[in-house]
């Protein structure tokens, strides 16, 4: 990050672009226990129609059983939960035909080729099918959207693990769905195929408008991927917004480099544009290779999983509640 | 559009998909051909013995009783198993997340597995017509009662492994808690020999089990009726056969539905990862 954009006003993320549409999903004080064991502690969230939401944290941190519960596999212990304006809970299977899923670990349908899986699955979905929204997707089509048409009558026990990723979100999507949840989409995944992923989700939110949650640990993802994030730790939501507005509030000292000389220098410093100032007024055209950088959001990010995983859950998120709210 | 029959004629299609990846499948064809092979090579082996009591050569006696192990066999362990595997792959948990997905999965299983009898009894009754004399029904009425003891044994006997495989807590189970029983059933049903050398109680039990019954049905089916002489009460007993089949069958066909309910309602995405977890671990 330059020095230069780190004057900027004020935080334009990606959000900010956006028209904040209706909830399609609100969550109130959601709470869910194992026996005497507390996962969900209270979580607060809302998704907007359109929006890209990343719920980012921690392993073990309670991001599947959350996004269990919006998709109806999973019951509650309290709390209000909405998922286009249905309590999942006793959501119908008319419901069902609105809302998307991809999971983890999906090894089924084996002999089954992509296109034959997305036919029949796809089938499910024409008595739902609206002149506005019409389902399901024209399978060709959508085997060009994932990138899947080499492989379309290849047998599914054939495809590599980035294929086959790519095909549970076909079929996540195969009904047109309003909304779409993606768990943990790109475990395991190359660099290579989490880039190709990564675009598969920017065109789906582009064209067709769909809203996204989806959860990941991995905070590069979240910040490339979503419009909003959220920090999911010791069992609540520990800080909103998008990734550079986060960035932005939890901002702490800057590190300066320059070179003077032939010789390197670091100095780290609350007020970085004050320092630079001063730093040119007395060394002028000496000072050479300046560079700003501020405490990002993933040194803070990183230090709040580090002390979650030393089992010192509460602090990890009162430490980022503190900066971030 | 009415979307339980829509639901119901998508499972349909699934079944029959299914059926035909199955034939093409060198693992499916690998059993079938083991299957045959070993029930004609049984028979082969024995084929000049003579049936005690009778004038009848053993592969006509023994081969409706071994049809009728391998339809029950085949239609409890066969769903048993799969219901078993496609709930830890997440093939249940992909239909649950569809539209009326769970109904269409159980109608495809239901046909995919009575669809598998077909091959089953192809594999066996087919090359036993030229290896062997007397081994099919002899008129028309023998291959009616042939067509209805295959139909109401698969009726009687499809829910228990649909049951079986909702319940059993993972694949590596189906084993203990599956083919052991099914295999001691067998034992005691007068497959391999007559029901009358075991003692009065095991035959009283054989006789409440579905298996005993599906045997005798089918020997009625393809032996001349003096050969009832040999069988307990020197009698068909047509009507009780259709009793207590009957009656297996209503009781299966009333709690598969809330068997399979309950155990849809537990999948989802963690219970997969969970299996995924335990089936790399096999020692604990």
């Amino acid at each position: 990050m330059s020095a230069e954009t780190d004057t900027q006003p004020s935080a334009t993320g990606p959000a900010a672009g956006r028209a904040m549409g209706e909830r399609v999903v609100e969550v109130r004080d959601l709470r869910m226990s194992y026996g005497s064991h507390r996962v969900l502690d209270g979580v607060d969230l809302d998704v907007h129609s359109g929006e890209v939401v990343c719920l980012l944290g921690p392993n073990g941190a309670g991001k599947t059983t959350t996004i269990e519960v919006l998709e109806g596999f999973r019951v509650r212990s309290a709390g209000n939960v909405r998922v286009l304006g249905v309590d999942p809970a006793e959501a119908d299977e008319d419901w069902r035909a609105r809302v998307g899923v991809v999971l983890q670990s999906w090894r089924d349908h084996a002999r089954w080729t992509p296109r034959r899986l997305l036919e029949h699955l796809g089938g499910f979905y024409r008595p739902y099918s609206t002149p506005g929204r019409p389902r399901p997707y024209q399978v060709d089509e959508l085997l060009g959207t994932v990138g899947l048409e080499e492989s379309a009558d290849q047998k599914i026990n054939t495809l590599s693990g980035g294929q086959r990723r790519r095909l549970d979100v076909a079929v996540g999507i195969v009904g047109r769905p309003e909304l779409l949840f993606l768990d943990e989409p790109t475990a395991g995944f190359d660099p290579h195929a989490r880039r190709e992923f990564h675009d598969l989700v920017h065109r789906l939110s582009d064209l067709e408008g769909t809203s996204i949650l989806l959860t990941t640990h991995d905070l590069a993802e979240a910040e490339r991927l979503a419009d909003r994030i959220l920090i999911l730790a010791g069992g609540r939501i520990v800080a909103d917004g998008s990734a550079d507005a986060l960035a932005r509030q939890v901002a702490g000292d800057a590190e300066v480099r320059w070179a003077r000389a032939g010789e390197h220098f670091v100095h780290a410093t609350p007020d970085a544009t004050r320092f630079v100032r001063s730093l040119l007024t007395q060394y002028g055209d000496e000072v050479a290779e300046l560079e700003v950088r501020r405490a990002n959001l993933e040194d803070t990010y990183l230090a709040m999983v580090q002390q979650f995983e030393t089992g010192d859950v509460d602090r990890a998120a009162i430490a980022f509640g503190e900066v971030a709210r | 559009m009415n979307t339980t029959l829509h639901a119901v004629r998508l499972g349909t299609r699934r079944g029959w998909t299914e059926f035909l990846l199955s034939l093409r499948s060198p693992q499916d064809q690998g059993f079938y051909v083991f299957v045959g092979l070993g029930t004609l090579g049984y028979l082969w082996l024995n084929r000049d013995a003579e049936v005690e009591g009778t004038s009848l050569l053993l592969p006509s006696v023994a081969l409706p009783s071994i049809l009728g192990a391998l339809l029950a066999f085949g239609v409890v362990i066969g769903p048993a198993y799969a219901l078993a595997m496609e709930r830890e792959d997440g093939t249940l948990l992909r239909l649950k997340a569809v539209p009326h997905g769970i109904r269409a999965y159980v109608t495809g299983q239901l046909l995919l597995h009575s669809l598998g009898l077909l091959p089953m009894l192809a594999v066996i009754m087919v090359p036993s017509v030229f290896l062997f004399d007397d081994v099919t029904p002899h008129d028309a009425s023998g291959w009616l009662t042939f067509a209805w003891v295959v139909g109401l044994g698969m009726l009687a006997t499809l829910p228990l492994g649909m049951i079986l495989g909702s319940v059993v807590p993972s694949t590596q189970k189906v084993g203990t808690w599956g083919m052991l029983p099914v295999l001691v059933v067998t034992a005691i049903s007068g497959i391999f020999f007559p029901v009358q050398a075991l003692w009065g109680w095991v035959q009283a039990v054989a006789q409440v089990l579905p298996v005993y019954w599906i045997g005798l049905g089918l020997r009625s089916a393809f032996l001349p009726d003096a050969a009832a002489a040999v069988e307990l009460g020197g009698s068909w007993r047509t009507g009780q056969t259709v009793l207590v089949l009957g009656a297996w069958a209503v009781v299966g066909w009333l709690v598969t539905p809330v068997v399979l309910r309950r155990m849809a309602r537990r999948q989802s995405g963690s219970v997969v990862e969970q299996a995924r977890q335990n089936a790399l671990q096999w020692v604990r």
